[in-house]
């Protein structure tokens, strides 16, 4: 059976048409984890009791003529959404036995439109790496070539996805953590807009920063799930509660007369390899389709980095001082004290990147060093966010690599995170200011995929998908699977 | 930008993080490195800019009414909870 080379779209028609059934499709998948998930270790929790009851739900659904688009199509989700009944780890020893007591709204949505939950991927710890190297649960490796990084934070997705282990599965960016192991797969990965998915349930980074968004093979898959996922959602305080446009329906905008801004940032720097030679070629694509490049410069954007690296790290220290070893997550044998019991817990539960954020994070807003650290970070945000309105006042989006290099060696960058944490150079624009963003593979770099990235104005995701698929509809890297999971 | 040793002792009391002997210049090390890194912001000029509120134009917070939304579920709840006593967390003795 091929049924992991099908689309969204062709998996949702043969369920309608009663080809196959969810059932089998959902048992296709579980095989397919079981053969490759040890080498890949890409899924932390296999729920394949839950997948089947899912399933034959389904099926009853699709009998009964009152299934959805998505009704019977298996999902993987990234294990940062809380999961009712279900183990939720973050990738952290921390929560290694915190059974969710609720959904998040993103899984809430998707068992609404009856997907079929296959399992929990692994991920860098708290979200916080761009390798997926810092997990509790040890590295997943890229299908690709089993020596190389998959990306991070949302490494297990990716993997899962790109060995087709999944249809689909779910992912969250704070700094580039849908798109740069999107890249580094040979998938697409879209980053909504900040505030057009619910985070209700999603284990929070960085709050200014983080957004949930989906990883599938083309932007037509992307769509369908996007659709299912995006809207207001009361109990996150920071959802926008705006119209959710019919992403599909619109993934076949003309491009002729787009007008698509080559940013020139992103394209003067240490992009002479061939990853820059491929992300040319894409420029030259879109010519080819009929849109108009033209260069715009957001000259602050160079700073992006290291205002991230004051933002994020200032946001975990708030957001992880709720893991204290008294109400769920880890606790430390025989306390002295409550000192104690606070220190211990947290220096056994988080792994080392994670304090190194947290002490990143509480230095920067202690007393006498907020103004210099933080308020002056959030003043380039702003220099940067200007930057990126004055573009759009110029183009409709605005492309350039995702990821400086292919999939890198596992254990290169450990030991140096400056250097790790430049791989998001490229990324992290779109969360400081909020915008909706989107990878997609365009070549190879020897065997290792290379992505592209669009960026466009704020909730622009519709001209994002539709741009992205129409260079999916004359390209086929999208469709490209590793040898070994063919 | 170099951290010293105490330094980051005091930082990792701050933040409530055990941190071992042999850890300590391990952390001086990367945190130092980390704080000259983003230095470079100090390059950029924000005398007129204001500090960046919320990631989208003209959206705040929105505000609920302060009214009780949820059930009570504090069984559910604490059945993660390391150690708990008449749905009361506990903790090592504060008050002697």
């Amino acid at each position: 059976m091929t049924l992991h080379t099908l689309s969204v779209a062709e998996l949702s028609a043969g369920l309608a048409r009663r080809e196959f059934s969810s059932v089998e499709l959902t048992q296709h998948f579980l095989d397919r984890i079981s053969s490759s998930n040890p080498a890949l270790n890409a899924y932390i929790t296999i729920t394949a009791e839950r997948a089947l009851a899912d399933a034959r739900a389904a099926d009853q659904a699709i009998a009964g003529g009152t299934a959805g688009v998505l009704t019977g199509i298996p999902v993987a989700q990234k294990d940062i959404f809380c999961t009712d009944g279900i183990r939720t780890t973050c990738g952290s020893r921390m929560l290694d036995n915190f059974i969710s007591p609720y959904d998040a709204t993103v899984v809430e949505r998707l068992s609404a439109a009856g997907t079929v939950l296959l399992g929990k991927t692994n991920m860098d710890e708290f979200a916080m790496g761009s390798s997926n190297e810092t997990s509790w649960y040890g590295p997943v490796r890229n299908p690709w070539d089993l020596a190389k990084v998959p990306g991070g934070s949302s490494g297990g997705s990716a993997a899962v996805v790109a060995a087709r282990l999944a249809p689909v599965a779910t992912g969250t960016d704070t700094g580039g953590s849908i798109r740069q192991p999107a890249a580094l797969v040979g998938i697409s990965g879209i980053k909504p807009t900040y505030g057009r998915v619910s985070r209700y349930g999603m284990i929070a980074f960085a709050s200014s920063l983080d957004q949930a968004g989906i990883m599938a093979p083309s932007a037509e898959d992307c769509a369908l799930f996007l659709q299912a996922i995006a809207g207001f959602d009361p109990r996150d305080s920071t959802s926008v509660d705006r119209p959710v446009p019919q992403y599909s329906a619109e993934l076949n905008s003309p491009i002729k007369g787009l007008r698509i801004g080559i940013l020139k940032e992103f394209f003067e720097r240490g992009l002479e390899g061939p990853t820059g030679v491929l992300v040319n070629a894409v420029l030259d694509q879109y010519r080819a389709l009929g849109a108009e490049l033209v260069e715009v410069s957001c000259p602050n954007l160079p700073l992006s980095v290291p205002t991230y690296y004051v933002v994020a790290p200032a946001e975990c220290s708030s957001n992880l001082s709720r893991f204290d070893g008294v109400r769920f997550g880890h606790r430390c044998e025989n306390p002295r004290d409550l000192m104690d019991l606070y220190k211990r817990s947290r220096g056994e539960g988080f792994g080392s990147e994670v304090k190194r954020r947290i002490m990143t994070g509480a230095y920067v807003l202690s007393a006498g060093y907020y103004d210099a650290y933080y308020l002056k970070a959030q003043k380039v945000r702003s220099l940067i966010t200007a930057d990126f309105k004055a573009a759009f006042s110029q183009v409709d989006l605005l492309i350039g690599p995702t990821s400086p290099s292919p999939a890198f060696d596992l254990g290169a960058k450990v030991d140096d995170p400056i250097t790790m944490y430049l791989n998001d150079i490229y990324t992290i624009g779109a969360n400081l200011a909020g915008l909706p963003a989107m990878s997609i593979p365009c070549g190879f770099d020897g065997h290792l995929p290379v992505g592209v990235q669009l960026i466009g104005p704020h909730f622009g995701e519709s001209r994002l998908l539709s741009a992205a698929h129409a260079y999916q509809s004359v390209t086929d890297f999208h469709r490209r699977i590793p040898a070994a999971y063919v | 930008m170099s951290l010293t040793r105490s330094q980051v002792e005091s930082i990792a009391h701050l933040a409530r993080l055990d941190i071992s002997e042999a850890e300590l210049p391990v952390y001086a090390d990367s945190l130092s490195k980390i704080l000259s890194f983003v230095e470079q912001l100090s390059a950029a000029d924000t005398s007129s800019v204001e500090p960046m509120a919320h990631p989208l134009d003209g959206e705040s917070q929105r505000l609920r009414a302060d009214e009780v939304s949820e059930t009570d579920r504090h069984e559910k709840y604490q059945a993660n909870a390391p150690a708990v006593t008449d749905a009361l967390y506990l903790v090592p003795r504060v008050i002697e």
